[in-house]
């Protein structure tokens, strides 16, 4: 176990990395990530509110979907990534990372001035559980009333799960299909105990519990930016290739000025993705050289347990930063080869 | 509960050592290899390298993290297991056969008596794990 933004987590459970990730990729895994922060946003206000602080549109969300979104700092950088939940006009959820969310919920209150909102750090009050992989409609569709094939991806429903009320969403964070379940959290163990029977947990088929690390894994060959790596406080939207959560032309919003500007002026370092071509495996924090002199640091660096390879992002300067570009990384004092590569380095068949 | 052959030395770094004659084979211990998860990469030094006792002579690396490995012995490398290269889960399945690192030609044949024998190491592996 490990201290993982104050809860304990499991790195691993006893099938390992290795298996959980490509159980996930070929049948189901399970993960509880209930660790994850809920704030709760109601009033006549609410979408105006959410609007002024984040970067995606909140007003192209119907009832029942779900916004990937940024929480923006003056400067366009990243306070948090999040997702936005529209309930109702006057209803929003924002679920937001777990290490982030004490900071978030001071930052969404200190920027609420004069809109009709009621803020509420609900973070406690629910757990999540994300069943993932090709067999996770199967697996879930006999445990609740919610018509699985009728939500669509980023989109969710009110309903029950083994008799527990929720709400069941259409999201993940593995690049394959998937739900996420969020309900009391005094049910997490009910939910997770009879998603693993469910799953036929313990079979060669069945669906795996799934820890930290192939979390990890599993959202990095599918290109997802992680926060504290990929986005903080220094790096701004569009520098980490998330101008599609950048809505410029919605209204104004913390942070749209100074991202105005850099689209304007153009980004100096980008976010890409690499492959090792040599021997060795890259890891966060490692120098990437360009000719012998360093231009940028690895933000993830793993290796891939589906693709068999060893990936990871970086930034480096946008001359550097096509396709095909040769560049090495100083893997603890060994310089080891590497090409940017297109990402998503994993996209699944549909 | 982790295997610990009784006829190896050990070291607190979790390395095991069997003695064949002048030489010393290396690898990790079962407890180490359980710690670590999946083996996916090992980072072997060349034949003719020279190491004195407790020095870093490689590493293991599962999906995870990075371990360096160090000789518990000092001696001259005479041999390798390059089958690691392409199938490092070796490490996993067999630590104490097919899963060795090196093999050493012995500087100082008596440092061997000062490594643990399989019942201390059991101990400490015991005291680290509570």
């Amino acid at each position: 176990m490990v201290d993982f933004g104050g809860w304990d987590m499991p790195v691993q459970y006893p099938a390992g990395t290795i298996e959980e990730h490509l159980r996930t990729r070929t049948h189901a895994g399970l993960f509880d990530v209930s660790h994850m922060g809920e704030i709760d946003v109601s009033g006549s206000d609410a979408i105006a509110f959410v609007n002024r602080l984040t970067s995606n549109d909140v007003t192209k969300l119907v009832d029942g979907q779900a916004q990937y979104s940024a929480l923006t700092t003056p400067s366009g950088t990243v306070i948090d990534d999040l997702l936005v939940y529209r309930f109702a006009a006057d209803h929003l959820l924002l679920v937001v990372n777990a290490g982030t969310t004490d900071k978030d919920w001071e930052w969404i209150q200190s920027h609420h001035s004069g809109e009709s909102v009621e803020l509420r750090n609900a973070s406690a009050e629910y757990c999540q559980i994300a069943l993932q992989g090709p067999d996770a409609e199967s697996i879930l569709q006999p445990l609740t009333d919610v018509p699985l094939s009728e939500i669509k991806y980023y989109h969710f429903r009110p309903g029950t799960v083994d008799g527990v009320s929720g709400i069941v969403s259409r999201t993940g964070y593995t690049g394959e299909d998937g739900f996420e379940v969020y309900a009391a959290a005094d049910r997490a163990e009910q939910l997770w105990n009879k998603l693993l029977e469910a799953g036929k947990a313990g079979t060669p088929t069945g669906v795996l519990p799934c820890g930290l690390a192939a979390r990890n894994t599993l959202r990095l060959e599918a290109g997802m930016a992680l926060y504290g790596h990929e986005i903080n406080e220094e790096t701004t939207l569009l520098e980490a290739n998330l101008g599609w959560i950048c809505k410029l032309d919605k209204g104004d919003f913390i942070g749209r000025e100074a991202l105005a500007q850099q689209k304007e002026a153009g980004i100096k370092r980008r976010l890409v993705g690499f492959e090792v071509t040599e021997r060795g495996i890259a890891r966060d924090d490692q120098d990437v050289l360009v000719h012998d002199e360093k231009v940028g640091r690895v933000t993830s660096g793993s290796p891939a347990p589906f693709l068999k390879k060893n990936i990871g992002m970086a930034y480096v300067p946008v001359e550097y930063a096509s396709a095909g570009q040769d560049i090495r990384i100083d893997v603890r004092g060994k310089l080891v080869g590497a090409q940017i590569v297109k990402t998503p380095f994993y996209k699944r068949t549909k | 509960m982790a295997n610990v052959p009784e006829d190896l030395h050990y070291s607190k770094d979790h390395e095991w050592v069997r003695v064949d004659g002048n030489e010393a084979i290396i690898g990790i211990t079962d407890y180490a290899q359980d710690s670590l998860g999946d083996v996916v990469y090992v980072e072997l030094p060349k034949a003719g390298d020279e190491f004195g006792a407790s020095e870093s002579f490689g590493s293991v690396e599962s999906v995870k993290a990075v371990s360096e490995i160090f000789t518990p012995v000092s001696g001259v490398v005479s041999k390798l297991n390059e089958s690691l290269a392409d199938e490092p889960e070796k490490v996993n399945s067999d630590p104490y056969g097919e899963g060795w690192m090196v093999r050493l030609r012995l500087a100082n044949p008596g440092e061997v008596d000062s490594l643990l024998t399989a019942a201390e190491y059991e101990d400490f592996t015991k005291a680290e794990s509570e």
